[in-house]
């Protein structure tokens, strides 16, 4: 059976797990027939020109995760930022594993979308938020009908969160092939700050494909600071639909990490209804061979006097293919936009592709708007130098590209993740770059 | 110690060195002057190993060992280092990250340990000093935003830094003020000794003021056609290069 029929025919089965009679129900069965109407996307539409799922696809996935054994937390640490206190929501094959997480009420919501979904005391933000800004196409439908776990995080006004929260999805292999659906909510209300860190993690070679929907609220003068760190195995893909909703004076940024993972599609989207707002959208993308990463990136200028900003570097080696796709809408309203995107690239390999596109559509006459992308080798004057001084072509080569990627590191406010990062990049190029930064 | 027998080379099939003899024996100094587009910038790059340049003829003789077979970086691991004439700007390296890894780096082609960091502190700012170089600077990015000054300053921090045997300084007088001229030459005299050798490229005669050659040759036409000693440099300055070409096309 293709997959597509599995999950519609699956959904039944699924409602009986669910409470019918939540407001999220009619929300589910619409999302259904959104699916049912689109299936998955393919290649004739624009969006998905350079991005193909078929081969993904073809995986016979269970699509209901069943009661797995614990993990023992010494044996995964390494995915965690486990160097600084953090609160952590963490699912094991998509179930909520309480002994791994650290939640919390004190103050703020930090727990779970399930218990959101059930208790009344949550129903006010889930029928102010829930699928308020997520979209309609197949991918993001698909998920909101089989939407049952995954993080919910409410902070209240004037709140600075002080510890970070990790949301990690660890994958065990406990099934053939697994599809995950995880679905985030996350407000953040006036004047509150919030960090939060994500990542899905494979512990074998099974395959997974993960097609996970946040939302996120960032209300007047909020705060938020999002990194998603992408170093899935190969034998794992991720689809992330992330929605970004701002209401004035508020910062909103997402760092995405990408390094990992069979295939990656990261669908970001902002949507700044508010003045003087700030949206940041970075990324590094470093994969080789068999690997491919999607970046389709949205940003919504609907008021005047906003900014945003996008930086996104790659560095493709091998047979690895990376897509950026970089669209700013301003609208007549919104002037005094100021929006900038870049995209930079360096093929290592002549095997290694990159398709580019930034997308410009402006309707209001009074706003600054720059982008550039540039794809390019390593400069050979600049290897020259390095190795005139001793450096081997391998260190020059991995010291030159390290050097590329790492402005994008000055905006991550968490000095772990930056060292950590760091060392990823370090570990990808296979480059030991020997000094403290 | 440098011994350069019938070297020809050429870019893109153009012969540029068309046959240069040149013998550097420890201690000394020598100057590479000539008219511009004689081949003197080739000829550093050819001796430091730029892969651009392919070598048809000849040999470069370092300590008895042939270095056609040799990448730049073994080169520089021998001891050979080059002051460039237009210094490479790397965004998002620093000063002291990119000295730290050549050190260390050429200290692994020697098969020692890295250097202990305050050993290496100590020896950065030691010849920091000694190029008046400031502290703030070695944290900057290599090269980047900086002067003229600052970037040939920055090639001879380097130079005392590494310790090389045959140091060539391609053009370094260019873009330098009488400040700054002094502090390069005076930091390049300061290293001098009788186990290394210098290799002066100038087209002016104005470093050799500060730098004093015990031989001096003119490179025309991808030939060495003159030699003398630092008396040759005066007389280049004063007549120009105008009747050495008639002597050579004579």
């Amino acid at each position: 059976m293709e997959l597509k029929e599995k999950l519609v025919s699956s959904f039944m089965a699924f409602e009986n797990t669910v409470d019918v009679d939540s407001s999220v129900h009619d929300i589910r069965i619409d999302a259904m027939k959104a699916f049912e109407a689109q299936g998955f996307p393919h290649k004739k539409l624009e969006a998905w020109k350079y991005t193909s799922l078929k081969s993904i696809l073809k995986h016979d996935f269970s699509v209901f995760p069943k009661e797995n054994e614990a993990l023992d937390y010494k044996d995964i640490k390494k995915y965690f930022i486990h160097d600084i206190d953090a609160y952590k929501i963490i699912f094991v094959d998509g179930k909520y594993s309480s002994h791994l997480s650290a939640t919390t009420h004190d103050g703020i919501d930090v727990c779970l979308m399930s218990s959101a979904l059930a208790k009344p005391k949550y129903k006010v933000i889930i029928d102010n938020y829930f699928n308020k800004i997520a979209t309609k196409d197949g991918l993001s439908s698909l998920n909101t009908a089989f939407s049952a776990e995954g993080a919910y995080i409410h902070i209240p006004k004037n709140k600075v969160v002080e510890k970070p929260i990790q949301i990690i999805h660890f994958s065990t292999g406990n099934e053939a092939a697994l599809m995950l659906q995880p679905r985030n909510l996350i407000v953040v209300d006036e004047n509150s700050h919030v960090q939060i860190i994500e990542r899905h993690q494979s512990l074998t070679e099974n395959p997974v494909l993960t097609n996970s929907v946040t939302e996120i609220f960032a209300n007047k003068r909020a705060i938020v600071d999002y990194y998603k760190i992408q170093n899935d195995k190969q034998s794992a893909s991720l689809i992330d639909n992330t929605f970004v909703n701002q209401k004035q004076e508020s910062i909103a940024k997402v760092h995405t990490f990408s390094f990992g993972g069979k295939l990656t599609r990261n669908n970001l989207n902002f949507y700044q209804n508010g003045e003087r707002i700030d949206s940041t959208m970075k990324g590094i993308t470093i994969i080789g061979d068999k690997q491919h990463v999607d970046h389709n990136t949205l940003v919504h200028h609907i008021e005047p006097n906003c900014e945003s900003h996008q930086d996104y570097k790659g560095i493709f080696d091998a047979n690895s293919t990376g897509v950026f796709n970089g669209k700013v809408v301003v609208e007549k309203e919104a002037q005094k936009t100021n929006a900038f995107q870049a995209n930079n690239n360096i093929l290592v390999s002549d095997k290694a592709t990159i398709n580019t596109k930034p997308q410009l559509e402006i309707f209001a006459d009074d706003v600054r708007c720059t982008h550039g992308c540039t794809i390019g080798q390593l400069d050979e004057s600049a290897m020259f130098y390095l190795r005139s001084r001793g450096i081997p072509e391998k260190e020059a080569r991995g010291l030159l590209m390290f050097a590329f990627s790492n402005n994008v590191l000055d905006s991550v406010k968490i000095p772990e993740i930056k060292s950590r990062i760091t060392k990823l990049i370090a570990q990808k190029l296979g480059v030991n770059i020997g000094f403290d930064l | 110690m440098l011994k350069i027998n019938n070297l020809h080379a050429s870019v893109e099939d153009k012969p540029i060195l068309r046959g240069i003899n040149l013998d550097v024996k420890p201690g000394e100094v020598h100057a590479i002057m000539g008219p511009n587009g004689s081949g003197k910038s080739t000829l550093a790059s050819v001796i430091a190993g730029k892969e651009d340049y392919e070598v048809e003829d000849g040999e470069i003789i370092l300590d008895g060992e042939d270095l056609e077979e040799l990448s730049a970086e073994e080169r520089a691991h021998k001891g050979i280092f080059l002051s460039f004439q237009y210094p490479v700007e790397i965004p998002g390296v620093s000063v002291t990250n990119f000295m730290k890894t050549a050190i260390n780096e050429t200290r692994k082609a020697k098969g020692l340990e890295d250097m202990p960091a305050n050993q290496m502190l100590k020896l950065i700012r030691e010849k920091a000093e000694l190029l008046e170089i400031d502290r703030k600077f070695l944290s900057r990015s290599l090269n980047e935003g900086f002067s003229g000054g600052e970037k040939k300053r920055n090639e001879i921090f380097q130079m005392a830094m590494l310790e090389p045997k045959l140091a060539i300084l391609d053009e370094t007088d260019s873009g330098l003020d009488i400040d700054a001229l002094r502090i390069v030459a005076n930091g390049v005299n300061k290293l001098k000794s009788k186990d290394n050798a210098v290799v002066v490229i100038t087209h002016y005669q104005r470093l050799l003021d500060h730098i004093v050659p015990d031989f001096v040759h003119v490179l025309y036409n991808g030939r060495i056609v003159k030699s003398g000693t630092a008396e040759l440099a005066h007389e280049l300055e004063a007549k120009g290069y105008d009747w050495i070409k008639e002597e050579v096309n004579a």
